[in-house]
C-alpha cells in the first residue's frame, strides 16, 4: 500500500515474455455456469409464482383433483433414468469410447423422448376436460412451470442430437468433450429442477 | 483551465441556495403547507429529514469546492502526497459520519411510519386536539373508475362523482379500490396518497382542519384518459356539510343502483360532477369483490371456495363470458376474449363483510412516539388482524 | 361516454398479415409523418453515401462481424447515441407540451400519442441509451484494464451487441408500424393485460426488452467470465482497478436480475397472448405479483447503471489527482455492500400499495442504508483529491460536478425512502427530478467523462477542450434549470404522467424547465460539434503516447488505439496502479521476441441470428403465425449450423505483431 523506492537497477519482468495462450474454451465451463444459474434464477420466479398463485384455483379444480401421482412417478423415473445413462457416456468420453458415448446419449435422448410424451400425454388430459391454462390462476402457474421446464428438456433433446451428429463427423476432440460437459451439467440441471417441481407442485400438491 | 475554476465553483455554490429560494417564499407549496394535520406531519418530517441530511451533505460539498481549489495543479504551495492512500482514523469517519445520520434518520422513520400508516385511525385532529373515544370518523367510501372518480358516503346514503365534500375536524376513514386497473388517490392538501386497485381494498384515515377548496386527482397513470381523473375537496364547517348532504340528496339525479353503477364504471373523461342517492349498503363490497355484475362470483366467496380445496372437476365448466361491454370502450372486443371471463357465482346473496372491525384509535399521548405498542405484543393483535386484509405487497 | 374516446381499438386479425393493415401506419399523425420522411431521408443519404464510397463490404469485414471488444464497445456507444438522441426528442417533446397545456389547451399532443412519448422515453432511456452505454464502455475498457487480449467469449459478445440493437430496432420499428405502449415504462397490469391495452404497443415493449435482454445477459456473464478468468498475472482480486471491481458487481447484477425481468415479461406475454391468468384481475390472478416481480429487478438495474461510473470517477480522480485512490479497500467493500443491499430495497418503489408500517418501515430503512457505503465513496473520492494535484481537465469537471449534483440527488432519494415523506410524493414531478437528478448527475455525467478521458485511447487523438466546455456548461447549468423546477412542481403536488392542467400558477415552472432542456439541448449540440471539430482536426489533436493523461491503470500502457491483440505480451502486475508502478520501475517495452498470437475469427453468425430474432420478434408483435413458426425454425437452425463450426480462431503472426510493435516504437521515438 505504501511506497516503496524503488531503484533504477532493480530488474524486473515488466511482461510475460514466454506466453502461452489459453487453451481454448478454458472458461467455457465456468461460462456456462453462471448462465445456468441465470436459467435457475427464472425457475426460481416461477416456482415463486406457483407459490403465490398455487392456491387460487379460482372455484376450480385443485391439485388433488388433477394429478395423477403415479403417472407423475413414472414420468420421474425416466428423467431420474436419463440422468444415470447421462452419466455412462461421460464414463464412456473419460475412457475415449466414442461409440459408447453414442450409444449412452441415445438412450438419455430416448428416456428424454419419454419423459415428454408423458408430460404431453397429462397436458393433453388436462387440457381436454377443461383444465386448461386459462381457468386458472393456478392452472396458468402449472402449465408454465412445467411446460418452461419440458421446453428446457425439448431443447436438451435438440441439443443431444446435434452433439451426436458432431461427435460422428468430429469424434472425441476437445471441442466435442467441452459440449458433452455443458450438456451434461445441464441436462443434471434439469433434473434438479425436475424434482423441485415433483415435490413442491407434484407431491405438496396432492397432500395439500 | 484553471482559468474557469472560479467561475465553475461560484455557479456550483450557488445552485443549492437556488433551490432554497422558492422553499421560503413559501407560494402553493402544497405538500409543505396542506390543510390536514396528516399531511402536514408528513411535510414536516420531509422538512426534519432535509435538515438532518444536509448536516452532512453541506459539509461534503464544501469539502469538495474547498479541496477542488486548494489542491488545483497550478497552486504548487499545496501539500502534495501522490502515495498517501490510506488512514484508518479518518476511514473510520467516513463510515461513521453516514452511519449516524442514518441511524438517527432510521429511528424517525420507523416511529413515523407507524404514526402516519395510513390505515391507523386518527387520534387527533391537530396538535393537542384529541378525538374523542366516542367520536365515529366519517366513512367514505372510494372507487377509481375509468377515468374519473366515485364517492360514496354509506352514512349519508348518497354517492357522487368527481366531487368530495367533507366537514372540517372531523376524522376520516377511506376505503378505497378501483374497478379496472391501478390508480393512486391523492388529495395533496390532506393526506398522503395510497392506491387503488381492482379487488383489493385500501384504507386511508386523514382529517382537514382548514376550510376551503382542494384538489384530488389520480396519482398514478392509468391509461388514455389519465390527466383529467381529478375532482374539488371541499373542505366545509359541519354546518355547511350537512347542507350540502341535504342538497345532494334533493339534487341527486337517481339511485346508484348496480345497473347504474356498471353503466358509470365505463370509460368516460372529463366527467362533471354528478351526484347519486346511495341505497345500496353493499355496493362498495360488490365492487371490491368484484361481482357488481349480477351472477359473478364474488372474490370472498371464490376465496373461501379455494380455501376449502376448489370446487373439484365439476367447478371447471363453471365459466361464463362477459356479455356487457365493460371493455369494449377500451377496444379490447375480439383480442381479449380470454379476458372477458368471469366464474358464475353459486348462491344468490353473498355475505358482505362491510362491517369489519377497525383497530381502535391510540391515545394522542402516544402520538409523540414514547410508548408506541411494540409490534408482535398482545396489544397490537386487533391492529394485525386488520392487516390481514391488506393486498399482497 | 362517447365512442370518441375509444383510444385505438385492437385491430382484427388476418391469416397471412395477422394484426398487420395499413391502418397500422400512422398517416393520421403530422409529427410522426414529418419524422418518417426525415428519417427516411437521413437513411437513404446515410445508405446512398455508404454505397458511393464503398464501405459496405469495409463495415461489413471490419465492424458488423468483428468479435473485437474494442470494435464492438464502439458500436455499443454507438448504438447508444443514436438511442439517446431519440430519447431525448421524446424529452423536449414532453416539455413543450406541458408548457403548452394549460387554461383548456390540449397542447399539440394528444393522450394516444403522449402517452407513447412518456413510456418511450423511459424504455429507450434505461434499456437502450444507458445500458449500451455502458456495456460499450465496459467492453472496451475491462479487458484492457486487466491485460487481456479479449473477452472470454467473443462471438457472444458480437452477438450480444446485435441482440441490443435488434430490440432497439424493434422498438424503432414502433415509431412508425403500429404504435407503442402507453403503460409508463414499467408497464404495470392490469393496464399492460390484453383487456385494457389491446394493440400492440405492449408487445412491442415486451419483444423489444425480450431480445435486447438476451443480449444483456449474455454480454454480463461475459464480462464476469472474463474478469473471473483473463486477469493478468499478479492481477489478485484485490490488484483490479476499481472500474474493474464495479464492472465486475455490475455485470452480477445483470446476470442475477435480468433473468427475473425475462421470467416477468414472458408471463405477461402469456397473459396477453395465450390468456392466462397471472396478472389479470379475474380468474385468481394477481397484478400485485407484477409489480413486486419488476422491481425486484428494476431496482438492482439502477445499481447495474450507476456501479460502473462510481468506477469512471474513481478512475478519473485519481488520475487527475495525480495520486493513489484514497481508501482503495473501503471502495471495493463499499461496491459489493451496494451490490447486496440493491436486492433488499425493492419494496420502496410502492409504498403506497398498502404494506404494512413495519415492512414499509423495513425497506425505507434499507434503502437509507444504502447511503452508507455511497456515502463514504463520495468521501473516498473527496479524500482522493485531498493532497494531490488536480488538474481541470475535462473528465475532472465532469466529476467534480458529479460529485455536487449527486449528493443533492441522493439526499432527495433518501427523503423519499421515508415512507410518509413518499406518500405525499410517490409518482409526483419530485421523484421525477430525483431519478433524473442520480441518472443524470451520476450515469451521464459519469459517460461523458469517461468519454473524455478514454476517447484518445479508442482514437489516438483527445476531443477538442473548448467545445467540450461549452458542452459541459450547457449540460450543468441546463441540468439544474430544467430539473429544480419538477422539484418544487412536486411540492407543489403535481403529478407525473399528466398532459393538461388546470392550475396556471404551475405553468412558469414549466417554462423554466422547458428553458433548461433547451439548454441541454446546446449541451448535445455543444458534445456532436465536439466530436466532429475533434475528428476533423484530428492531426493536430493526435496523442502518440499511448497514455496521454499520465494514467495509471493497465489500458494506458499500449498504443491508442491499441491494436487488435491489446498487447503483444502480457504485462506482469506487482501493484494496484499498475502501470503507474511500471512507469515508476522504468518501464520499457519489450523489442523483440514477438510469438504468433491466437485471436478469434470474425463471424456474420451473430448479426444474422439477431436478424431474424428481429423479425420474430416483429411477427410476434403483430400475430403473423407463420412467420413466427418460420423464423423461430430459423433461429434454431441458424444457432445449430453456427455450432458446426469449429474453427472460429486464428493465428497473429509473429512478423505481423512485429511490424505493428516496430512500427509502435518509431511513433513513440517521434513523440519523445
Amino acid at each position: 500500500m505504501s511506497a516503496k523506492t524503488i531503484t533504477a537497477d532493480e530488474r524486473v519482468a515488466f511482461y510475460d515474455l514466454d506466453e502461452h495462450a489459453h487453451p481454448e474454451g478454458h472458461s467455457t465451463m465456468l461460462g456456462f455456469w453462471i448462465y445456468l444459474m441465470s436459467d435457475c434464477l427464472i425457475f426460481a420466479i416461477l416456482f415463486a409464482c406457483y407459490a403465490v398463485l398455487g392456491g387460487s384455483y379460482a372455484a376450480g379444480p385443485a391439485p388433488k383433483d388433477l394429478f395423477d401421482l403415479k403417472l407423475i412417478a413414472l414420468n420421474t423415473a425416466m428423467l431420474l433414468f436419463s440422468s444415470i445413462t447421462y452419466g455412462f457416456a461421460v464414463l464412456q468420453m473419460q475412457q475415449g469410447r466414442v461409440k459408447g458415448v453414442q450409444l449412452w446419449l441415445a438412450i438419455t435422448g430416448l428416456f428424454g423422448l419419454a419423459f415428454l410424451g408423458i408430460e404431453l400425454y397429462e397436458f393433453h388430459h388436462l387440457i381436454e376436460i377443461g383444465a386448461t391454462p386459462q381457468r386458472s390462476a393456478f392452472l396458468s402457474a402449472f402449465f408454465t412451470l412445467v411446460g418452461t421446464h419440458g421446453l428446457h428438456v425439448t431443447f436438451g433433446i435438440i441439443w443431444l442430437v446435434t452433439l451426436m451428429v458432431q461427435l460422428s463427423k468430429h469424434g472425441l476432440i476437445a471441442a466435442n468433450k467441452r459440449r458433452v460437459m455443458c450438456l451434461s451439467m445441464f441436462w443434471h440441471f434439469l433434473d434438479v429442477v425436475w424434482i423441485g417441481v415433483f415435490t413442491f407442485v407434484y407431491l405438496m400438491g396432492v397432500l395439500r | 483551465m484553471p482559468s474557469n475554476l472560479p467561475r465553475f465553483l461560484a455557479r456550483l455554490r450557488l445552485l443549492p441556495l437556488l433551490a432554497a429560494l422558492p422553499l421560503l417564499s413559501g407560494c402553493g407549496l402544497v405538500v409543505l403547507d396542506p390543510a390536514g394535520d396528516v399531511a402536514r406531519q408528513q411535510g414536516d418530517l420531509i422538512v426534519l429529514s432535509t435538515v438532518l441530511m444536509l448536516l452532512i451533505i453541506v459539509p461534503v460539498m464544501v469539502l469538495t469546492i474547498f479541496f477542488a481549489w486548494k489542491y488545483r495543479a497550478s497552486n504548487r504551495d499545496a501539500t502534495y502526497k501522490p502515495d498517501w492512500d490510506h488512514s484508518t482514523q479518518l476511514e473510520l469517519v467516513i463510515w461513521s459520519a453516514p452511519l449516524l445520520i442514518i441511524i438517527c434518520l432510521g429511528a424517525v422513520t420507523w416511529v413515523a411510519t407507524h404514526l402516519l400508516d395510513p390505515y391507523r385511525p386518527l387520534a387527533r385532529t391537530g396538535p393537542g386536539q384529541r378525538v374523542a373515544a366516542e367520536a365515529r370518523p366519517l366513512d367514505v367510501q372510494v372507487v377509481a373508475l375509468d377515468w374519473k372518480w366515485l364517492f360514496i358516503y354509506p352514512e349519508q346514503r348518497l354517492a357522487t362523482v368527481n366531487e368530495l365534500a367533507l366537514p372540517v375536524n372531523r376524522p376520516v376513514r377511506f376505503r378505497i379500490s378501483s374497478s379496472s386497473v391501478m390508480n393512486s388517490f391523492y388529495v395533496p392538501a390532506l393526506a398522503g396518497q395510497i392506491y387503488a386497485m381492482p379487488g383489493m381494498e385500501t384504507k386511508l384515515h386523514g382529517v382537514f382542519d382548514k376550510t376551503g377548496d382542494y384538489e384530488g386527482f389520480s396519482a398514478n397513470y392509468s391509461g388514455w384518459g389519465f390527466s383529467n381523473m381529478r375532482f374539488a375537496v371541499k373542505s366545509l364547517p359541519a354546518g355547511e356539510f350537512d347542507k350540502w348532504v341535504a342538497e345532494t340528496k334533493a339534487s341527486a339525479e337517481g339511485d346508484l343502483s348496480r345497473n347504474a353503477y356498471l353503466d358509470l364504471e365505463k370509460p368516460s373523461h372529463k366527467e362533471p360532477v354528478r351526484r347519486f342517492a346511495a341505497t345500496d349498503p353493499q355496493l362498495f363490497d360488490a365492487i371490491v369483490n368484484m361481482c357488481v355484475e349480477p351472477g359473478k362470483m364474488c372474490m370472498h366467496d371464490m376465496m373461501s371456495v379455494d380455501a376449502a380445496g376448489g370446487a373439484g372437476i365439476a367447478g371447471i365448466g363453471n365459466v361464463r363470458q362477459v356479455t356487457y361491454d365493460k371493455f369494449a370502450a377500451r377496444g379490447t372486443a375480439e383480442a381479449a376474449r380470454w379476458s372477458m371471463r368471469y366464474v358464475a357465482a353459486y348462491c344468490s346473496a353473498p355475505v358482505m363483510s362491510g362491517d369489519r372491525p377497525e383497530p381502535a384509535p391510540v391515545s394522542p399521548g402516544k402520538l409523540k412516539g414514547e410508548g408506541l405498542p411494540v409490534p408482535n405484543k398482545p396489544a397490537r393483535t386487533a391492529v394485525n388482524a386488520s392487516s390481514a386484509t391488506r393486498p399482497l405487497s | 361516454m362517447s365512442d370518441t374516446i375509444i383510444p385505438h381499438p385492437a385491430p382484427p386479425t388476418h391469416p397471412i398479415l395477422g394484426k398487420l393493415s395499413m391502418d397500422a401506419i400512422p398517416l393520421h399523425e403530422p409529427i410522426l409523418v414529418a419524422t418518417f420522411i426525415a428519417v427516411a431521408i437521413g437513411g437513404i443519404a446515410v445508405l446512398g453515401l455508404l454505397t458511393k464510397y464503398r464501405l459496405w463490404g469495409y463495415l461489413w469485414k471490419e465492424w458488423f462481424t468483428t468479435v473485437d471488444h474494442k470494435r464492438i464497445g464502439i458500436m455499443y456507444m454507438v448504438l447508444g447515441l443514436i438511442m439517446f438522441l431519440r430519447g431525448f426528442a421524446d424529452a423536449i417533446m414532453m416539455r413543450l407540451q406541458q408548457v403548452m397545456a394549460f387554461g383548456g389547451s390540449e397542447g399539440y399532443l394528444n393522450a394516444h400519442h403522449y402517452d407513447q412519448v412518456f413510456t418511450a422515453h423511459g424504455v429507450i432511456m434505461i434499456f437502450f441509451v444507458a445500458m449500451p452505454f455502458i456495456t460499450g464502455l465496459m467492453n472496451y475498457i475491462v479487458p484492457l484494464q486487466i491485460g487481456a487480449r479479449d473477452v472470454s467469449f467473443p462471438f457472444l459478445n458480437n452477438f450480444s451487441f446485435w441482440m441490443t440493437s435488434a430490440g432497439a430496432a424493434l422498438t424503432m420499428i414502433s415509431l412508425f408500424v403500429g404504435e407503442y405502449a402507453q403503460t409508463g415504462w414499467l408497464a404495470y397490469p392490469p393496464l399492460s393485460g390484453i383487456a385494457y391495452s389491446p394493440n400492440v404497443g405492449v408487445d412491442y415493449y415486451i419483444w423489444g426488452l425480450q431480445i435486447a435482454g438476451v443480449g444483456t445477459t449474455l454480454s454480463g456473464i461475459n464480462l464476469i467470465v472474463t474478469i473471473l478468468k483473463l486477469r493478468a498475472p499478479g492481477m489478485g482480486l484485490m490488484k483490479m482497478p476499481v472500474f474493474t471491481w464495479t464492472s465486475l458487481c455490475s455485470n452480477i447484477l445483470i446476470v442475477a436480475s435480468f433473468p427475473i425481468l425475462t421470467a416477468t415479461l414472458a408471463l405477461l406475454s402469456l397473459d396477453r397472448y395465450a390468456g392466462t391468468n397471472f396478472f389479470t384481475n379475474d380468474l385468481g390472478g394477481s397484478p400485485m405479483m407484477y409489480v413486486n416481480l419488476i422491481w425486484i429487478w428494476g431496482h438492482p438495474e439502477v445499481y447495474i447503471l450507476i456501479l460502473p461510473l462510481f468506477g469512471v470517477f474513481s478512475e478519473v480522480t485519481s488520475t487527475f489527482s495525480g495520486k493513489r485512490l484514497f481508501g482503495y479497500t473501503s471502495m471495493v467493500y463499499a461496491t459489493v455492500c451496494i451490490t447486496i443491499l440493491s436486492y433488499i430495497v425493492w419494496l420502496h418503489h410502492f409504498f403506497t400499495m398498502g404494506s404494512g408500517a413495519s415492512v414499509n418501515s423495513f425497506f425505507g430503512i434499507t434503502t437509507m442504508v444504502i447511503s452508507i457505503p455511497t456515502g463514504a465513496k463520495l468521501f473516498n473520492w473527496l479524500f482522493t483529491m485531498y493532497r494531490g494535484r488536480i488538474r481541470f481537465e475535462l473528465p475532472m469537471m465532469w466529476t467534480i460536478a458529479f460529485m455536487l449534483t449527486f449528493v443533492i440527488g441522493g439526499m432527495t432519494g433518501v427523503l423519499l425512502a421515508v415512507p410518509p415523506a413518499d406518500f405525499v410524493l410517490h409518482n409526483s414531478l419530485f421523484l421525477i427530478a430525483h431519478f433524473h437528478n442520480v441518472i443524470i448527475g451520476g450515469v451521464l455525467f459519469g459517460l461523458f467523462a469517461a468519454i473524455n478521458y478514454w476517447w484518445p485511447k479508442a482514437f489516438g487523438f483527445k476531443l477538442d477542450v473548448f467545445w467540450g466546455k461549452v458542452s459541459f456548461w450547457c449540460w450543468v447549468v441546463g441540468f439544474w434549470v430544467a430539473f429544480m423546477p419538477l422539484y418544487i412542481l412536486g411540492l407543489m403536488g403535481v403529478t407525473r404522467r399528466m398532459r393538461v392542467f388546470d392550475d396556471p400558477s404551475l405553468q412558469i415552472w414549466f417554462a423554466i424547465a422547458g428553458v433548461g432542456a433547451l439548454i441541454i439541448a446546446a449541451g448535445i449540440g455543444a458534445m456532436l460539434v465536439q466530436f466532429a471539430v475533434s475528428i476533423w482536426r484530428r492531426k493536430e489533436l493526435a496523442e502518440e503516447s499511448g497514455d496521454p493523461w499520465d494514467g495509471r491503470t493497465l489500458e494506458w500502457a499500449t498504443s491508442s488505439p491499441p491494436p487488435d491483440y491489446n498487447f503483444a505480451f502480457t504485462p506482469v502486475i506487482r501493484d494496484l496502479d499498475a502501470w503507474h508502478d511500471m512507469k515508476r520501475r522504468g518501464h520499457q517495452r519489450p523489442l523483440g521476441g514477438y510469438r504468433d498470437i491466437h485471436m478469434p475469427s470474425n463471424t456474420g453468425a451473430g448479426i444474422i441470428l439477431s436478424g431474424i430474432c428481429l423479425v420474430l420478434g416483429f411477427a410476434l408483435v403483430w400475430h403473423i403465425w407463420w412467420l413466427v413458426a418460420l423464423s423461430f425454425a430459423a433461429v434454431v437452425a441458424g444457432a445449430i449450423i453456427h455450432t458446426f463450426n469449429y474453427k472460429r480462431d486464428f493465428d497473429i503472426p509473429a512478423a505481423t505483431v512485429a511490424a505493428v510493435e516496430e512500427a509502435r516504437t518509431r511513433q513513440l521515438a517521434a513523440g519523445a
